[in-house]
């Protein structure tokens, strides 16, 4: 099938303000949105510039706006875009170069939320024992691949970037919840604030997003009531 | 140019240079160089397990971990290597479940163990449980958590740094050169020690498992400097990736029951594996694949085979192997069970294939998938530069892109991400040591002159050739001559078309030169590493005249103990020439002998 290809570009150094580029792409079906970008780089326009690395969707550096959805372009394919594709950069995040965004903001609110295992209780000397139930609880939240895509596809987040953003609850949801940890106290404080999880005004976006599937906005709302009601049941 | 100063640095993000970073940070000036977000390496997508012998469902000790390892590299794994990391592994988990890391549970609430590929029960020759998992994405776990770690222990890290030269000076490691992805600006990195854990150089090959980042830059950088390469020609090509995308399928599917099929609808790994079947080791079966097809019998006569994990398939062999559960009650499955153990790999066959594995089989091939050779080490982490295993002071690398050996010439499942945990620790350990009792030594005069050079010749080349070509054909080259079976002709011819593409390579010009993120000149530089890294290859397997582990000549079938018991080490000279040396393997408990499954 021949692809018709329509990218945000934008380079700092020689444009003034951003433009569109259109490419033609001979594709098979089962290609990837990021097979046809490195056919575009590697044979139209070697300047095109966008993060990629495990192409499978594990890694989680190709969140781009594809035909006005928040994908992995390595997740998407040809056959599911159809013919005419737009790629654009995700919203909110200053963009760099092309598909290329600033991440750093991102990061700054995943870290907000004390995203890692608290619990000063002497070690034993092998495994912390937990039930298959406790583990099970927090399982959803564990499959966060830090792509983005939920966060620059929420309006709360785009309205005001101070909104720690869906990605930064499900990292705190995956402490909150899990048995192990002793911090829930500390990250729900964090997330009792104007910028924390109220903020969250339950648009289903950052779930449509998930290209893990996810259930954010489920989690925020676990998130919510453990706020409102002190309890993490 | 920025100079920074660091005692410590680390190159690299993944499993092995954030373990690496962790610990060398508890007392050294410490900083981690990265081209990637670290959450983006290559560790990430590790699924099935990580190998340790804590017996939580079934007896297990190191001492099989380690026979089983040293049995997996059809020797050529160094014995004191394989013990340390064996034994060091039971504690490794429980750290890293002190840590946080969410592993799946057993009924009462330990880690929980499955089976996988050459993991025996050496009394009885069954496989074993010893792969600790966290569903199937087991190595995304490690590496979240594990970023986590280093985030809560401020850790200083430089994301999306390309490095791209290695300083030596006096013999001893004095810093690295990289640039600044974001602006396009050179940093030095001065250091008094510095780890490599650059991963590995999958991207070589056409069918692969591996992320673009895997060009190999930290061993194409070390040979450059003239650090040789130790065993270059075992690499390991997993038996199952999905057909025509090389996307990996977890061992941990043939672990949870399921089966290899090929196009006459038969169980043919039971012929070439009587005992442990479709749980034999890696090279084993996906030679056991070629030689299928090669027999027409792949599916509807094409170059793959199924696999099956289908729950009346894995019931029907479970009955016929005997599968049972711990408590000793027939393994019965059923489809919800199989998508809770096995979701992303559901996932992948749904979004790539339209296959979903539940209710059909999953076409699978050959792809290539790990580097057993790499930047010689020894245990702890010290890259070796000679026979004699000499130390060159200040200078690590851990994980993937080293050899230290503990997989020789084939690797075990669960035993990479073992690897980078261990290895990492101990290599960081050792350098944060050394740090305190070294001093700098003074920066060359023009630091960042030959990394300059390599980038600058992208900038001004005649522009007659394409990078993207040369990519394709290395990768169509090497897939087909450099793969699972090898033979001299195929191999030179092999040799002869990679040089082809180094003087074709000499011709390409980028388009882009600007400097905010020019990912087209990094490209080109990677696709330089990969083109030196396929030829040290090459050379070192045309010149290893016999099959051992992932290294399989059909015109030299067996393994020859007398000749080649023994690692290669490759240095590729200024003048581009390689030369080959050799150096023992260090055996203590296990003496070679036939390897049968």
């Amino acid at each position: 099938m021949q692809v018709t290809i329509r990218i945000f570009r934008y380079n700092p150094e020689k444009d003034k303000k951003p433009r569109y580029a259109t490419y033609k792409v001979e594709a098979e079906p089962t290609d990837r949105v990021l097979d046809i970008l490195e056919k575009v780089k590697g044979y139209q326009d070697g300047t095109l510039s966008f993060r990629r690395s495990c192409a499978h969707g594990i890694c989680g550096s190709d969140a781009m706006r594809i035909n006005g959805f928040n994908r992995l372009a390595c997740k998407t394919l040809a056959r599911d875009t159809g013919t005419r594709i737009t790629v654009e950069p995700i919203l909110g995040l200053r963009v760099l170069k092309d598909l290329i965004v600033d991440m750093e903001p991102f990061f700054e609110n995943y870290r907000s939320v004390k995203p890692w295992f608290i619990n000063d209780e002497p070690e034993p000397a092998q495994e912390r024992f937990q039930s298959q139930e406790d583990r099970e609880r927090f399982d959803d939240t564990t499959k966060c691949i830090l792509c983005a895509c939920c966060t620059t596809s929420c309006p709360s987040f785009w309205a005001n970037d101070q909104y720690v953003g869906p990605a930064a609850i499900v990292a705190a949801h995956r402490f909150i919840f899990d048995s192990r940890d002793r911090a829930a106290a500390e990250r729900l404080k964090i997330l009792n604030d104007v910028f924390g999880v109220y903020r969250c005004h339950t648009i289903f976006n950052c779930t449509l997003a998930c290209p893990r599937e996810i259930q954010i906005t489920k989690a925020i709302g676990e998130v919510k009531a453990a706020i409102a009601t002190g309890s993490l049941k | 140019m920025k100079i920074h100063q660091f005692e410590v640095l680390v190159v690299g993000a993944g499993g092995a240079g954030l373990m690496a970073g962790l610990y060398a940070s508890k007392t050294a000036k410490t900083a981690v160089i990265s081209k990637l977000y670290p959450t983006r390496s290559h560790t990430g997508t590790a699924q099935g397990g990580i190998g340790a012998a804590l017996g939580n469902i079934e007896e297990d000790h190191p001492e099989w971990h380690t026979y089983d390892t040293v049995k997996g590299s059809d020797y050529l794994g160094d014995q004191d290597a394989i013990e340390f990391m064996c034994f060091e592994a039971v504690e490794a988990i429980y750290e890293l479940e002190h840590m946080g890391l969410p592993f799946d549970r057993t009924p009462d609430g330990k880690i929980s163990q499955r089976p996988f590929g050459g993991h025996t029960n050496n009394i009885t020759g069954k496989p074993v449980r010893r792969a600790c998992h966290a569903a199937d994405r087991t190595g995304h776990m490690i590496l979240q958590t594990l970023y986590q770690q280093c985030i809560k222990n401020n850790v200083t890290f430089f994301d999306e740094y390309q490095v791209i030269d290695l300083l030596l000076v006096n013999g001893a490691a004095a810093g690295v050169v990289a640039v600044e992805l974001a602006t396009g600006e050179m940093h030095v990195f001065h250091a008094k020690a510095i780890i490599f854990a650059t991963g590995g150089h999958g991207r070589i090959w056409e069918i692969t498992s591996n992320a673009y980042a895997y060009t190999g830059d930290g061993i194409a950088i070390a040979i450059r400097r003239g650090i040789p390469a130790e065993d270059m020609e075992f690499f390991q090509f997993h038996p199952t990736g999905i057909y025509k995308m090389g996307i990996l399928i977890t061992e941990g599917v043939r672990g949870e029951g399921g089966i290899l099929i090929n196009g006459k609808g038969e169980r043919f790994m039971e012929k070439y594996a009587p005992t442990v079947k479709d749980l034999a080791s890696r090279d084993v079966i996906s030679r056991a694949i070629y030689l299928e097809i090669r027999e027409g019998r792949g599916i509807n006569g094409q170059n793959y085979m199924y696999l099956d994990v289908r729950p009346e398939t894995v019931n029907k062999y479970a009955v016929i192997d005997g599968r049972k559960r711990p408590d000793g009650s027939p393994l019965v499955v059923t489809g919800e069970q199989i998508l809770a153990k096995l979701p992303d790999i559901v996932d992948f066959c749904r979004v790539y294939l339209g296959v979903d594995p539940i209710t059909q089989p999953m076409p699978i091939q050959p792809t290539a998938h790990y580097t057993m050779g790499g930047i010689p080490t020894n245990k702890y982490g010290e890259v070796v530069i000679d026979e004699k295993n000499t130390a060159l002071p200040g200078m690590y690398a851990a994980g993937e892109c080293a050899c230290v050996s503990v997989h020789g010439a084939n690797r075990l499942g669960t035993n990479s991400l073992l690897d980078l945990v261990v290895f990492g620790k101990h290599a960081g350990l050792r350098a944060a040591k050394f740090a305190k009792g070294a001093s700098f030594q003074s920066l060359p005069a023009d630091p960042t002159g030959f990394a300059r050079a390599q980038l600058e010749q992208y900038l001004k080349a005649d522009g007659k050739e394409n990078a993207f070509d040369i990519g394709v054909e290395m990768k169509k080259e090497m897939f087909d001559n450099m793969g699972v079976f090898r033979i001299e002709e195929g191999m030179k011819h092999a040799l002869e078309k990679v040089r082809e593409l180094k003087e074709r390579h000499k011709h390409v010009r980028v388009q882009d030169a600007g400097k905010i993120f020019n990912i087209e000149l990094i490209n080109a530089w990677e696709l330089g590493n990969l083109l030196d890294l396929a030829e040290v290859t090459t050379v070192s397997a045309i010149a290893r005249t016999e099959s051992r582990g992932g290294h399989s000549r059909e015109d030299y079938p067996k393994r020859d103990d007398k000749k080649w018991l023994k690692h290669t080490l490759a240095w590729m000279r200024d003048d581009g020439t390689i030369d080959l040396k050799y150096k023992p393997v260090v055996i203590t408990k296990f003496q070679p002998k036939e390897r049968v499954y």
